[in-house]
């Protein structure tokens, strides 16, 4: 059984995002270790682009500062290594744009990746249309099985492209909750069970749910139909404001982690 | 899924969007298709390009230029006599027609020069539309006359304050707006540039400008030109007028990226022009020749023409790049006002700074060339927007 099989054995699950280089290389790394190991059961370990197009005022920025100390795809790819000599044996998957994983040589930089401890992938710039060439390159290197490029789904998807992005998905089902960009909303969307049941008719691997989800209450009642919740500017939010990042991420994790687990008594 | 219209051009192009936008896209290129197969929309297209535009727009065949530069015939295609002063209206009231029969009643549009964004509010303005233009806080700040003008139209504009300030970060906020708003918004994409149908759909409501030509050279000079020159920012209003020579092979398209402060110096918007920072990359949906660091983060540009001023070139454009069917080169700020100052002399055409980038390359070009020869330039838009930046520049600030 591979990591995210693995980590998805207790459901559901937390799954929080966090830029490596903010808001500094050596803080994001402890800060990564740090929601491992008090609550993640998978990291978004994210790679920073000049132009993010589907994120919010929250992690741009914050990718904007990773950027300005520095940042590249190649010690972002150390860092990982970093965090597994560390000890960090949950899934890491690397989120990022496209254009700087075809600069660095899309086989390099899978093959690199691979190497270096990484699970999976997501790329939100890459829909199912153009994903072909990023598939030849993992496969090359590993099994979609063994380290997918996760799909993600919108609210928008109409059912018959659903189905067929479902069909065809690894790992898990990345389920946009919101049309928009990411960044913490008052309310998730009524219809979500709805939504998510009809990506399950089409897949038994998990489903998780990200955009828009800051806080646990929000993360209890999306836990009750998604198999992961996934947490990206509100945990970049949280860590960035706090006086100690590291201090900070594992009360994050935790009061996530609790929130989640909890839900099955707590069902109003 | 495959698309119903080609949706590459050879390895340039695609659809590079979050999942959200995919349905978005899939229904405007249905739109387009249906479209052009209506005749009754298409009817409606042409009746506001001549009644409302002003097409056709003129051939002027410069004398006192030609003249002045002692070789070649130059002959202008005068899109500075559309209205709101460029080729953009062509493509913005397409698409605002395209958005209302798709139902929708908001459009968005993004602006480098402002030149699309007052073409966008007018279309807006005619068809009874909301309008949204998303500029960059710098752009704002160099043409300022277009900020008044489209708030004038009834258009909200939105300074954009991320990144550079400049085009590239107003568009990512109009796609984050498009993400958002998706079900009752059209986004007004306003140059060759963008994921599939873009490219597609702007070459067609711009290539009236290649259309016409082609018929003015036979009908009003008898031949058609050795020459066709053009600006190159994402590149329509190149794609425009090239698309009406495309297949007369012995036609030469020249199109002309901005040169900055020259590329040596690294302050350019030259793609094609700089190997060490033009590679193609993937920005804004679209595969295609992109300015970019080691890293593959987006590099910073130049050009004293907002409209130029944007770090990738349509994909069209690399295509036919790469196919030698078009040649690129560049222009500097300084070669670029010195065609403007030579133009409003010689001929008493005020061009806008992305049109005298151009004009700049006539004046390296015609000297080399016969009497009998032709050059034919686009001159996409009218200059008036830009006179403050050539006062300030012209006063040495």
């Amino acid at each position: 059984m591979n990591r995210i099989e693995n980590a998805f054995k207790n459901k559901p699950i937390f799954m929080p995002y966090f830029p490596l280089g903010f808001p500094d290389l050596e803080t994001s790394i402890d800060v990564i270790e740090a929601l491992a190991k008090n609550g993640a059961d998978l990291i978004e370990v994210g790679l920073s682009f000049s132009d993010p197009l589907a994120d919010g005022p929250v992690i741009q920025k914050a990718t904007q500062v990773a950027l300005e100390k520095g940042i590249t795809v190649k010690k972002s790819l150390e860092a990982v290594k970093e965090l597994r000599k560390r000890g960090v044996n949950i899934p890491l998957i690397l989120m990022g744009y496209y254009n700087p994983m075809l600069a660095y040589g899309l086989e390099k930089f899978v093959f690199d990746a691979l190497d270096a401890g990484v699970d999976g992938f997501i790329v939100p710039d890459l829909p199912m249309e153009e994903s072909e060439e990023f598939r030849a390159a993992l496969s090359g290197a590993a099994s979609e099985v063994e380290a997918p490029l996760i799909q993600m789904l919108a609210p928008t998807t109409p059912d018959n492209r659903m189905e067929l992005i479902a069909r065809n998905a690894k790992g898990f089902i990345y389920f946009v909750s919101v049309t928009g960009v990411t960044g913490e909303r008052k309310s998730i969307s009524d219809g979500l069970e709805d939504l998510i049941a009809r990506v399950r008719k089409h897949t038994s691997i998990p489903v998780c749910v990200g955009f828009g989800i800051g806080l646990p209450e929000q993360a209890r009642s999306v836990g009750m139909v998604a198999d992961g919740v996934i947490v990206g500017s509100a945990c970049v939010r949280a860590i960035g404001e706090g006086a100690n990042p590291v201090v900070t991420a594992k009360e994050f994790a935790r009061n996530f982690q609790e929130a989640l687990k909890m839900k099955i008594w707590n069902d109003r | 899924m495959s698309t119903l219209l080609p949706h590459k051009f050879g390895p340039y192009g695609g659809q590079y969007v979050p999942e959200t936008l995919m349905p978005a896209l899939i229904e405007l290129e249905e739109a387009f298709v249906s479209a052009k197969q209506d005749e009754q929309f298409q009817c409606e297209f042409d009746r506001l390009m001549a009644s409302y535009v002003g097409r056709p727009t003129p051939l002027t065949h410069a004398k006192r230029l030609s003249e002045k530069l002692g070789g070649a015939q130059i002959y202008l295609k005068r899109e500075d006599f559309a209205h709101t002063g460029a080729h953009k209206i062509n493509n913005a009231l397409g698409q605002a027609l395209l958005a209302k029969r798709m139902g929708k009643r908001r459009i968005l549009a993004e602006t480098g020069a402002g030149q699309h964004g007052v073409a966008s509010a007018t279309a807006a303005a005619l068809l009874g539309l909301e309008c949204v233009v998303y500029m960059g806080e710098v752009d704002i700040a160099r043409q300022e006359p277009n900020v008044f003008r489209m708030k004038l139209l009834g258009a909200e504009v939105r300074p954009v304050s991320s990144g550079t300030r400049t085009l590239k970060d107003a568009i990512n906020e109009a796609i984050r707006d498009w993400v958002t708003n998706v079900r009752e918004t059209h986004y007004l994409l306003g140059s060759a540039l963008g994921p599939h149908p873009y490219p597609t759909i702007v070459r067609e409501f711009q290539s009236v400008i290649g259309r016409e030509a082609r018929e003015q050279m036979l009908m009003e000079v008898g031949r058609l030109p050795d020459v066709v020159i053009a600006c190159v920012g994402g590149g329509s209003n190149a794609i425009g007028i090239f698309s009406g020579f495309i297949n007369d092979e012995h036609v030469e398209l020249i199109g002309v990226e901005a040169g900055g402060s020259g590329i040596v110096s690294g302050k350019h918007a030259a793609r094609f022009g700089d190997p060490s920072k033009g590679r193609v990359g993937v920005i804004h949906g679209t595969r295609t020749y992109v300015l970019q660091d080691e890293d593959g983060q987006i590099a910073e540009t130049h050009s004293i023409s907002a409209g130029l001023d944007y770090a990738a070139v349509g994909p069209e454009h690399a295509m036919l790049r790469d196919l030698e069917r078009a040649f690129y080169t560049s222009a500097t700020d300084e070669e670029a006002l010195d065609a403007f100052s030579l133009l409003c002399k010689t001929e008493g055409i005020i061009p806008a700074l992305e049109s005298s980038h151009a004009i700049a390359e006539v004046i390296k070009r015609a000297p080399t060339m016969k009497k009998d020869q032709i050059i034919l330039v686009n001159l996409s838009g009218r200059g008036d927007k830009d006179l403050n930046t050539v006062i300030r520049e012209l006063n040495g600030e």
